[in-house]
């Protein structure tokens, strides 16, 4: 497991996700290890035969030894984000949105077991049938995110429901926005 | 078939929804025709109205006519003989309608009416139509069909129903119902209940079936219902969306949106070998298909540009001829189209930005004309004559339907007493 998970790593390094190979505080935040740290210390330490250290250990003191519920559900978890907002008829992620999928992908790494709902939704502006396709294409944006980070597709389904299920029931601004959301829904454990 | 379905429509009956569908008139077309439909003297058991009623107020929603008060009106007469015509021209109305009810030979009632140029003094028409008293109102809808058609040259579509949607919070969470009425709102019956979403219903060409997504098994599914029968069967459970289900004008194929491929695209599915024929291929979403009458092409929505605008895509022998054709250029969101019965309009959902509105573009010279006042409009359906469209909207934050004549002039809503109505189809004609 702690293989596969450095294999990927790897691959992406020089990527955003690069903070995902840190592991460290246990509460990861984009920029409290500077990025040029991490890819070169990653190969010096592999080199120099100090790695062991850091590797397994840092991603255990991420998730390990709480459980699962837990993580879900306490405020300052660092999985506590599992709804992501978009822009009116936009899939686009922010930078944001992006670190903390990194942080989902490293516990579904981390948890093969686990398996992961992607719901997809869309404000009720325009047409029901284009908004329950801009739900699934919004969904599948999140999934393409977590499986380059190798989650595996079997651990993930994506369901639209377009403008059926609005969070928020007001025909303004406000409720638009927190509409056009994908919820994160962990199931299997 | 609508024997049939009146026969199911007195078994339904106990089982209506609770939430009734009320209807509002307002505006009228310029050049409205002024009509008087004298009292019958006859009257609808179920609403207590004189189904004089129910014929002046489906002349008036077509906005091609003028109903006169009967309050106004110089005399009541309930046959031709007794109409005093000179007392009637100075009225200014130009044609009426007198009727009444009548034992037939075998005891059954038989409605008889006539339709009267004022000026002339000459009958323009007149039929006895054998009937029950629970199908009085059946029999005004066929009534309105024949004056209208009389006087407009044009075929009535009173006597037609509309399928829609319904959702209601009942305390415990949202329940969802498909359901039919007459096309002026009466008589409604349940086609489906469902705690899960319910979208997208559309009419078979011969309206015995209705196509429809449900969210009944946790995500979208296309499924198939007979409606006099209620019996069903589930068409497209694929991996993905399965949705905007539409039958071709023969109604041997049903053009629907898959996402199994990987994101949205159009199919077609032959409906007795269910197998699948798929017709679009684009990285962007394609949705929302609709046949020409002709059944020579499909119109769809596809964000391949960019943002949603509505392609043609030509057929032939069900698989695609040539590549799609974008038809809409005007705005920058144009989505949910639909063919008028003679293929030569395509109203669809026009977004400018802020406003999503209902939009009518005539195919041969390109021109558009929006024809919704509203904000956020949706689903627009034709009727079988093309005179009118159905859509749904939202007024003080409650989903309802509009009907406006497509010269713009009439407008009418459907709304529910609480709850909301949406997704509206017009359904064909019934019956030759």
């Amino acid at each position: 497991m702690r293989l596969q998970f450095f294999a990927v790593c790897a691959m992406t390094l020089g990527v955003a996700l690069l903070q995902g190979c840190t592991g460290g505080d246990g509460n990861l935040r984009r920029g409290d290890v500077p990025v040029d740290d991490i890819s070169i210390g990653a190969d010096q330490r592999g080199a120099d035969g100090r790695g062991t250290e850091w590797g397994g250990a840092n991603l255990q003191d991420e998730f390990a030894g709480r459980p699962i519920k837990e993580l879900l559900t306490d405020q300052n978890s660092p999985l506590s984000r599992q709804v992501f907002y978009f822009e009116f008829n936009s899939a686009e992620l922010s930078a944001e949105d992006r670190d903390a999928l990194a942080t989902h992908a490293r516990f579904l790494n981390s948890r093969r077991d686990v398996a992961l709902i992607l719901e997809g939704h869309a404000d009720e502006r325009g047409s029901r049938e284009y908004n329950l396709a801009l739900g699934e294409r919004r969904a599948k944006v999140i999934e393409r995110v977590l499986s380059l980070q190798g989650v595996t597709i079997d651990q993930i389904q994506v369901i639209s429901f377009g403008e059926e299920r609005p969070d928020a029931h007001g025909h303004d601004e406000e409720s638009w926005r927190l509409n056009r959301r994908v919820k994160l829904l962990y199931t299997g454990y | 078939m609508l024997l049939r379905l009146f026969l199911l429509s007195g078994l339904l009956l106990s089982a209506a929804a609770q939430a009734k569908l009320e209807i509002t008139v307002s505006g009228g077309s310029e050049g409205a025709l002024p009509i008087a439909v004298v009292p019958f003297a006859l009257v609808d058991g179920e609403t207590k109205t004189d189904i004089a009623d129910v014929i002046a107020g489906d002349l008036q929603r077509s906005g091609s006519f003028k109903p006169m008060d009967s309050q106004r009106m110089p005399q009541q007469p309930q046959s031709g003989r007794d109409i005093n015509f000179a007392a009637w021209r100075d009225t200014g109305v130009k044609h009426m309608v007198v009727g009444r009810g009548q034992m037939g030979p075998g005891g059954e009632l038989v409605v008889e009416f006539q339709l009267f140029d004022i000026f002339s003094g000459r009958q323009l028409t007149g039929y006895s139509i054998p009937t029950t008293p629970e199908r009085m109102r059946r029999v005004a809808h066929q009534i309105s069909d024949i004056i209208y058609e009389k006087l407009t040259g044009q075929r009535g579509a009173f006597n037609t129903y509309v399928a829609y949607v319904t959702v209601e919070d009942d305390g415990k969470g949202s329940v969802y119902r498909l359901a039919i009425a007459d096309a002026d709102g009466f008589n409604e019956q349940l086609i489906l209940t469902s705690m899960q979403p319910l979208m997208s219903p559309t009419w078979s060409p011969d309206g015995s079936k209705l196509a429809y997504v449900s969210f009944e098994k946790g995500r979208s599914l296309v499924f198939m219902q007979d409606v006099t029968s209620g019996e069903r069967s589930l068409l497209a459970e694929f991996k993905g969306l399965n949705s905007a289900p539409r039958f071709s004008p023969d109604g041997r194929t049903l053009a629907l949106t898959l996402s199994r491929d990987g994101n949205p695209e159009i199919y077609l599915m032959d409906l007795r070998s269910r197998n699948l024929t798929r017709l679009t291929h684009s990285h962007g979403i394609d949705t929302e298909a609709v046949f020409a009458p002709d059944g020579g092409a499909v119109f769809f929505t596809s964000d391949r540009g960019g943002k949603p605008q509505i392609y043609r895509l030509a057929l032939k022998n069900s698989r695609p001829d040539g590549r799609p054709q974008r038809v809409t250029y005007e705005g920058r969101y144009n989505v949910r189209a639909t063919l008028s019965p003679d293929g030569k309009q395509l109203a669809f959902v026009h977004g400018d930005g802020k406003r999503f509105r209902i939009a009518v573009q005539d195919l041969a010279s390109g021109n558009l004309r929006v024809l919704s006042s509203t904000s956020y409009d949706e689903s627009p359906s034709f009727a079988p004559n093309g005179s009118m469209i159905i859509y749904a909207t939202d007024r003080n934050n409650r989903g309802v339907l509009e009907a406006v004549s497509v010269d713009g002039g009439a407008h009418q809503r459907l709304g529910l007493n609480r709850g909301d109505v949406r997704e509206p189809a017009w359904s064909p004609y019934l019956s030759k």
